[in-house]
């Protein structure tokens, strides 16, 4: 599963009919330490995830299963909305940072 | 399977209801000299593993939602050990 935040929502009126009735949600991939990373991407949802939240998503043929028995062509799904996170490591620039020492 | 460090855990009260009643880790990918490998992840536990542990991380579908019980759900990783100690051999690349 891969962590992010959702900034925005999809729209499509043409689509495979087995996408009908499914959201879709542009994700920013985050960092633990809620910084971004990499690319934003569209995941489907089974949550009712909204625009602003931290939700984790899965990747691959285990995105289709929240929506079974119907198989949508779905890669990727939000399937939880993240309330807390606990990190117990130093910041990524706070390592860098000690290595040049 | 990859080798990761546990960095810490994550907190969800919506989600799907495989999900239930399992840790959510958020696990840190490493080379083999412990150096990171690219981003975080977040993995579900099947070994009871915490933070600070050295672990075996399974990255694909079938593998990881045997190894925690839950068939047919949507989750992609899974800690599914933990690594007391990694050997290479001098000279065998």
């Amino acid at each position: 599963m891969y962590f992010g935040r959702v900034v925005g929502s999809v729209w499509c009126t043409v689509k495979h009919p087995h996408m009908t009735g499914k959201r879709m949600l542009v994700v920013q991939p985050l960092t633990p330490e809620l910084a971004n990373t990499g690319k934003q991407l569209i995941c489907g949802d089974c949550t009712g995830a909204g625009a602003g939240e931290l939700v984790y998503w899965v990747r691959g043929k285990e995105a289709s299963f929240p929506f079974a028995p119907e198989e949508p062509p779905m890669d990727t799904t939000v399937v939880g909305i993240v309330d807390e996170v606990h990190v117990k490591r130093p910041a990524p620039n706070h390592r860098r940072a000690q290595r040049k020492k | 399977m990859l080798i990761a460090r546990v960095v810490g855990e994550i907190v969800a009260t919506q989600k799907h209801a495989s999900h239930e009643g399992r840790k959510l880790l958020l696990v840190q990918v490493l080379n083999l000299d412990g150096s990171d490998r690219g981003d975080a992840v977040i993995a579900m536990d099947a070994v009871d593993a915490g933070v600070g542990d050295k672990v075996l991380l399974a990255t694909e579908g079938f593998s990881a939602m045997t190894s925690v019980g839950r068939p047919n759900s949507p989750i992609d990783m899974a800690v599914i050990g933990f690594i007391d100690q990694i050997e290479l051999v001098d000279g065998v690349n």
